[in-house]
């Protein structure tokens, strides 16, 4: 006879396997749901902000156009710090990266003024991709050579970078016939990433970036280059003894981590704003670090994911006119998160039940 | 005179997948004894003690104290049962003080005044001094000596109410000094009527300070006595235990050319101290030579010296002729270096990634696997898929995380990478650890298809049965020497016990 019941119990499984992909659905539609119950705290009805937002992201030709303008850096800053997590380093710093890259983008327009478009776009670019670049190394080089954490310096690396952002703005680079408008003068029209056709907003980065994404699927699966960050991020200590220098490897890693999220601040001063402002980004960055976690650092899902985003951002907008602050949409991106990450677990729990062990 | 035991152990029985780590042990403590568990690595000391701390639950078996069968299902369960456990890597936060890691886990309202905790501190002091236990109170235990940090986890079993007090491995990282000093402590502890075990595998200390002696072996109890009616020569043979099976068959091989030559190696540990010195060592083609003996003498470094992970201070190290400079592990591995790793999930295989990109570790920047900085990656497939049948992994597909395969077959999996990878050396370290009685014949006979195929092994591992079932050569480190070398024909298992265990192999007749 057993004093002990058996009874139910939740184990972590160390061999789990990967949660399986409809996870990261179920936990958006809960997302959504807990969002639908702040929404209707805040006195709204969900049903109508749902439409309203998807109208506002999907529902017309401006809006599906805005939404793809801000996939392109949502999806190039995702494509940067998902590079990182490829190797395990947790760089949260393409905020900064991106601000740095559209701040060097700017310079090349102020200090080389008159140059023509085929000069100046190219030289653009490269001061962007650089300066990103150099931002990310600037979190990689105490990481190798002192093992300083890179979560603390690539955050605190944007706020320097926000600042260095705020100083140019409020002083040398000032707009002088700006009404006192913080913000760099206008680009000339040299200076412009040129439109997908016509007068549209939308511009040739959208395909740089997806085809940015396409080198990234083949870079990472199919190259040695690849082959050694993977091992890398999987077990550094194997890729230690298969004779891979990771220490390169994280710096190299960095530098193209923090170069996409400049290019990706070129790209909105440049084919966006046509002027460095203090709000050049709402928080790309940041967001960029839902979309690669989205999308498990999948290249088809990192393009899903990025559009999502951009659509939530584009329709957070639209849901003003109901009365609810567009920072709805930022709760809705919490909330996502949140849930995908809780979910990453889900294939690793299991329910076991535990019998006693039978005495002798 | 007869004590009833205060502590019994029944028929236990511990399984860890397919491996049996206590095989129906008996064992009991009398009160106020000091008690050794001796035995080889991984002889199930460890296992059987944490199952008395509540880490581990029995397969099988049952627990009694004074007579009482109970059930130890968490460490607190058993903390509440008076038994206290110090591990061999302390249980310590390293930034709070003694006094607040003792206090840690202390039940009792949320909020305690800063008078509480200043009643604590001088009734911790007069407790630790009353044992003649000292540490300083106030100090972060981070700074405190290795013997003072383990004085703070005696003293914090022992404040939480502890009749038992499990002490795994004290020994292992103490200097000698500090190791007197542990001893007068636990006699002492004993005059208090504590109940001390101690697990170790040093047989001088065992015959220093216990009163009674169990001596494990291959997960199985052999016996226990008392310390005054045994010797220290007694006790290594039983802990090597008699022979089982004859060595398998061999057809005679004369060695070939030197391959691996060693001559005065100096290496230093993580932590500064000598762990080889004066080390020699010859390998040659078409042999395996076993490295027996207790582990922290050296092994671990002479297996990272000799894979380019670790620099050493002194020697010479010729590997093919060529004499090592500094070895990086790119240039041994393209020099025709295989190594198997202590620790195969640690260091051997990426467990979230797939058999292929596994079996390519050493391999892919060969042209036949990537060309111009692209993998093959059709010809990586079928590549994988004849490694696979041929070394018989068991494996869902080719496109399995590692780490969802059984141990034997990740290992045969790390093998095959290894011997595919056509070395001239073999350095295979623990090869068989944690592996049941199929996979370990598998991996025994890939080594030996190696012998045969004219290549070198070079064997360490603490399971003397495998060392000497498989190596023409045994060596045995101690302290960072060779304490002895012998050839497989006159390998004597008696005398190999004596060199593990330090002993002069003069006093053996």
């Amino acid at each position: 006879m057993s004093l002990f019941r058996s009874s139910f119990r939740f184990e972590i499984d160390p061999s789990g396997k990967a949660a399986p992909w409809w996870t990261t659905l179920v936990s958006v539609a809960l997302a959504l749901i807990v969002s639908s119950f702040l929404i209707l705290a805040s006195g709204a009805d969900p049903g109508a902000v749902w439409v309203k937002m998807f109208q506002g992201a999907f529902g017309s030709w401006f809006g599906l156009t805005e939404t793809l303008l801000k996939t392109i850096p949502l999806l190039l800053c995702g494509l940067g710090v998902s590079i990182a997590y490829k190797i395990a380093v947790w760089n949260i710093g393409a905020e900064g990266q991106l601000l740095a890259g559209a701040i060097a983008a700017t310079g090349v327009t102020i200090y080389f003024p008159n140059l023509p478009a085929e000069v100046a776009l190219p030289l653009m670019l490269v001061a962007g991709l650089a300066a990103g670049g150099v931002w990310g190394l600037l979190t990689a080089l105490p990481k190798v050579f002192f093992q300083v954490n890179e979560l603390i310096t690539s955050l605190m690396l944007n706020y320097v970078a926000f600042l260095g952002l705020q100083f140019l703005v409020f002083g040398p680079w000032r707009d002088p016939k700006g009404l006192n408008f913080p913000g760099s003068p206008v680009f000339p029209h040299a200076e412009t990433i040129p439109p997908l056709w016509g007068h549209s907003q939308l511009h040739w980065g959208l395909i740089l970036a997806l085809v940015l994404v396409g080198v990234y699927a083949v870079a990472v699966n199919m190259t040695r280059w690849g082959y050694e960050i993977r091992l890398i991020g999987a077990n550094p200590e194997a890729a230690l003894h298969a004779g891979i220098r990771i220490r390169r490897h994280i710096l190299g890693v960095l530098f193209i981590s923090g170069a996409l999220a400049g290019l990706a601040g070129m790209m909105e001063v440049s084919g966006v704003t046509h002027r460095l402002m203090d709000s050049v980004s709402p928080g790309y960055g940041y967001t960029a670090i839902i979309v690669a976690w989205i999308a498990r650092l999948n290249p088809l899902g990192l393009i899903l994911s990025a559009f999502l985003f951009a659509g939530l951002i584009v329709g957070g907008f639209n849901v003003q006119t109901l009365g609810i602050p567009p920072s709805i949409a930022s709760m809705i991106q919490g909330a996502i998160l949140f849930f995908v990450i809780g979910s990453s677990l889900v294939g690793k729990i299991k329910l076991r039940r535990t019998t006693p062990g039978t005495g002798a | 005179m007869e004590r009833l035991p205060a502590l019994q152990m029944r028929q236990i029985v511990k399984t860890f997948g397919a491996v049996t780590a206590n095989d129906h042990v008996d064992f009991e403590a009398l009160p106020g004894e000091i008690h050794a568990l001796l035995g080889e690595n991984g002889a199930g000391k460890s296992t059987l003690m944490c199952q008395l701390s509540g880490v581990y639950r029995p397969s099988s078996g049952e627990i009694l104290l004074d007579g009482q069968p109970v059930r130890l299902t968490s460490p607190l369960e058993a903390a509440k049962r008076g038994i206290g456990m110090v591990f061999q890597n302390f249980r310590l936060v390293p930034t709070l003080t003694a006094v607040e890691n003792i206090l840690l886990g202390e039940k009792g309202p949320f909020w305690h005044g800063p008078s509480w905790k200043k009643a604590c501190r001088l009734e911790i002091g007069a407790f630790a001094q009353r044992l003649g236990l000292s540490f300083p109170l106030d100090t972060p235990v981070e700074l405190l000596a290795v013997g003072e940090q383990q004085r703070v986890e005696i003293v914090k079993t022992l404040y939480r109410g502890a009749r038992f007090v499990i002490l795994d491995e004290p020994t292992s990282v103490l200097t000698p000094n500090e190791v007197d000093d542990l001893f007068q402590t636990l006699r002492r502890l004993k005059q208090e009527g504590k109940t001390i075990l101690i697990t170790t595998h040093k047989l001088k200390e065992v015959m220093a300070v216990a009163d009674r002696i169990s001596v494990l072996r291959k997960g199985r109890m052999v016996t226990t006595l008392p310390a005054s009616q045994t010797s220290e020569k007694e006790l290594a043979q039983m802990m090597v235990g008699e022979q089982l099976s004859p060595p398998r068959e061999r057809v005679a091989q004369l060695p070939g050319e030197v391959i691996l030559s060693v001559t005065d190696l100096e290496v230093h540990a993580d932590h500064g101290g000598r762990s080889l010195s004066g080390f020699h060592l010859e390998v040659r083609a078409g042999e395996i030579v076993g490295v027996a003996g207790v582990s922290g003498n050296g092994q671990k470094e002479l297996a990272e010296v000799l894979t380019g992970l670790r620099p050493w201070k002194k020697g010479h190290i010729v590997f093919q002729g060529r004499e090592l400079r500094s070895a990086t592990v790119r240039s041994l591995i393209e020099a025709g270096l295989a190594h198997v790793p202590e620790n195969r999930m640690k260091s051997g295989l990426a467990g979230s990634l797939n058999v292929i990109d596994n079996l390519l570790f050493k391999s892919y920047r060969l042209p036949e696997r990537s060309r111009w900085g692209f993998l093959r990656l059709k010809d990586n497939r079928i590549w994988s898929r004849e490694l696979v049948d041929e070394f018989a992994v068991r494996t869902p597909s080719l496109d399995t995380p590692v780490q969802q395969l059984s141990g034997g077959n990740q290992q045969k999996l790390l093998l095959a990478r290894e011997i595919r990878h056509n070395p001239r050396l073999m350095i295979a370290v623990h090869p068989t650890q944690g592996l049941d009685v199929g996979a370990t014949q598998a991996v025994h006979d890939l080594l030996e298809d190696l012998r045969s195929a004219g290549k070198s092994v070079l064997l360490i591992s603490e399971d003397l049965d495998e060392v000497l079932d498989m190596s023409d050569r045994i060596l045995v480190l101690f302290n960072g020497k060779v304490a002895g070398e012998v050839p497989r024909a006159q390998a004597d298992r008696h005398l190999i016990g004596m060199w593990m265990a330090g002993l002069d192999h003069q006093e053996t007749p």
